[in-house]
């Protein structure tokens, strides 16, 4: 799998309250939460995204709630893979199991600019910043998690298995 | 083995598990509330699956907006009552019945030691004080628990916080989890346990307990957790009769680190903007004006939370020019602190006592901020934009904090207030 896009880059503690704001959590169109998505520190953010983006973030990327509508708001606006120093980890697992790519990549921060033009090789956990010509080394994904991702998420995953016959219910 | 793997280990049919191992782990209990819940119930629908896999280990809970307060809320509440109906689950709280889902959760006897639980909201990790692991999970995810009432988990490493000493008057467990997290960071304990020891832990009380092992999530740890005692085993028996097993971390166990706190000298401690590791002493920002007092949430909603707060506001005022809001953290809470006359000492000095919920700590109703107002809570979290306007300031303290600067209309620290 590969997935190509502009950078947009943000800081340390990124938290879901910025992500998506509470007050918006009524709605479960996902569009209607794109519309909203990084409003905290970002409101031209949606806008920004429409072309497809890469998220490139410092530490502890999505801390705070376990609300999945962060990284639904985000898939939906426009956002084609998040690649972070590290993850909060209920994020993480959300963005995975709704089907949006995540790479956990340490030094990511200096090595990439905001509106860089990045190419993310998932398989090989590779990230080639085709602006500066340099190429990123991130934490691989295990097989299976990427096989959910190729899935489109862990609904579909967990339908295609039970069809398969590999999942006791 | 440390009591996060044992318990791990057990429900994944293990003898022995040690950190970065991948299980597929048996849930006990799964927790949903209306925020996550309808998500849940909506990917669930899309497996096709008729049944869940078990109408006796689900849990839900309507907290976030109750009673509603739109037509979308109400509507996200109707979703999960007939969920409920249609799945023949018998524990729903709903309005007027439960309160906050973590307060719920322990309060009516679905946590047990030594259980996996799982719960579509990230402050699930609360029920370690019960030597449960429990942790939060997203919609998706609990809709494929719902499916097939597994999970696949990464036994992750164990910091220990060893704690000793005694507290200094009015000195609480949230100052400690506040010090611990200024200390360990907001990043610190990514992926990990925090496991909490020490005789300071075996003399606290369960609702301190519960405050501490709450916010492990604040510093990014997958549980707090603490091992069982005999306090843990009466609370436990008081409220349900159904059996468990007891775990404890094995004398040799390994630990990531372990890192040594003395409460003797602890101050009383406040997380200021917008980052709950951003912790100072209360003295060090004194006199910071406030125009909201918040005391309430599944951090410190409790009855000794609510008790230590009356024991400065009785027979004192709110400062005029601030609002002081009291949220219990469930109808059991607040049934016992109308009881104990305590309620009446909130509303004779001018704070205003609300229905159960999670409201104003998380920013959904009942008591948002506006551009430029700043707000002394005793809950779990100063983000931006947390409690309403994205202008607005947050510092996070003690019940005890919250109730003096309540009254003196500025952030103060409690110790003012010891009677001579």
């Amino acid at each position: 799998m590969r997935v190509s896009g502009k950078a947009v880059k943000y800081g340390d503690n990124i938290n879901t309250d910025i992500i998506i704001p509470s007050k918006y959590l009524t709605s479960l169109d996902p569009n209607e939460l794109a519309k909203h998505a990084m409003e905290g520190i970002d409101p031209d953010f949606p806008r920004k995204a429409k072309e497809g983006v890469i998220i490139v973030a410092g530490r502890n990327f999505g801390c705070g709630s376990s609300r999945e509508q962060a990284p639904i708001a985000l898939k939906y606006a426009g956002v084609k893979c998040i690649v972070a120093e590290s993850f909060a980890r209920i994020f993480y697992r959300n963005s995975i199991n709704i089907g949006l790519p995540v790479l956990e990549a340490p030094g990511v921060s200096g090595m990439v600019e905001d509106g860089d033009k990045l190419t993310i090789i998932l398989d090989d956990g590779e990230i080639l910043n085709e602006t500066s010509g340099k190429v990123i080394k991130a934490n691989k994904l295990p097989e299976f998690i990427l096989e959910i991702i190729r899935d489109g998420g862990l609904i579909e995953h967990l339908i295609k298995s039970l069809r398969g016959g590999r999942v006791e219910v | 083995m440390t009591i996060s793997e044992k318990i791990l280990a057990h429900a994944s049919g293990k003898e022995y598990v040690r950190p970065g191992d991948i299980v597929d782990a048996k849930v006990d209990m799964a927790m949903i509330n209306e925020i996550t819940g309808p998500l849940a119930i909506q990917m669930f629908k899309r497996i096709g699956l008729e049944k869940v896999w078990d109408d006796q280990r689900i849990v839900l809970v309507l907290d976030h907006q109750v009673p509603a307060d739109s037509v979308k809320s109400a509507e996200l509440h109707k979703i999960m009552r007939m969920f409920a109906k249609e799945q023949s689950i018998p524990y729903l709280y709903d309005v007027g019945d439960g309160g906050i889902c973590h307060q719920v959760m322990v309060e009516r006897g679905h946590v047990r030691p030594g259980e996996l639980i799982v719960g579509a909201d990230s402050h699930t990790c609360t029920y370690g004080a019960l030597g449960a692991f429990a942790t939060g999970i997203g919609s998706t995810e609990m809709a494929a628990v719902f499916a097939t009432g597994k999970i696949w988990l990464k036994v992750p490493s164990t910091i220990r916080i060893n704690v000793t000493g005694s507290f200094m008057e009015l000195v609480t467990p949230k100052d400690l989890i506040l010090n611990v997290i200024g200390k360990v960071g907001a990043d610190g304990a990514i992926y990990k346990a925090v496991e909490f020891t020490g005789p300071t832990i075996s003399a606290m009380n369960i609702s301190g307990r519960l405050t501490l092992c709450n916010m492990a999530v604040e510093m990014g740890a997958k549980t707090g957790i603490i091992e069982p005692d005999e306090k843990t085993v009466q609370y436990v028996r008081e409220r349900t009769d159904k059996q468990f097993k007891i775990f404890r971390s094995d004398p040799d166990a390994k630990y990531e680190r372990t890192l040594e706190f003395d409460v003797s000298n602890l101050e009383p401690m406040i997380a200021c903007p917008h980052s709950v590791d951003n912790v100072k002493l209360v003295k060090e920002v004194e006199g910071v004006k406030i125009d909201q007092a918040f005391l309430g949430s599944c951090t410190n909603g409790r009855l000794e939370d609510l008790e230590i707060a009356a024991r400065i506001l009785r027979g004192r005022r709110v400062k005029k020019g601030v609002r002081m809001l009291v949220t219990p953290a469930s109808s059991e809470v607040y049934l016992e602190a109308l009881r104990g006359g305590i309620l009446e000492v909130f509303v004779r000095a001018g704070a205003y006592v609300c229905n159960p919920t999670c409201g104003a700590c998380f920013g959904g109703h009942m008591g948002l901020l506006a551009a430029g107002e700043v707000c002394v809570s005793s809950s779990n979290r100063n983000f931006i934009g947390r409690m309403g306007s994205p202008e607005a300031e947050i510092y996070l303290a003690s019940p005890a904090t919250v109730a003096a600067s309540a009254v003196e209309g500025k952030i103060t620290d409690p110790r003012r207030f010891l009677e001579a």
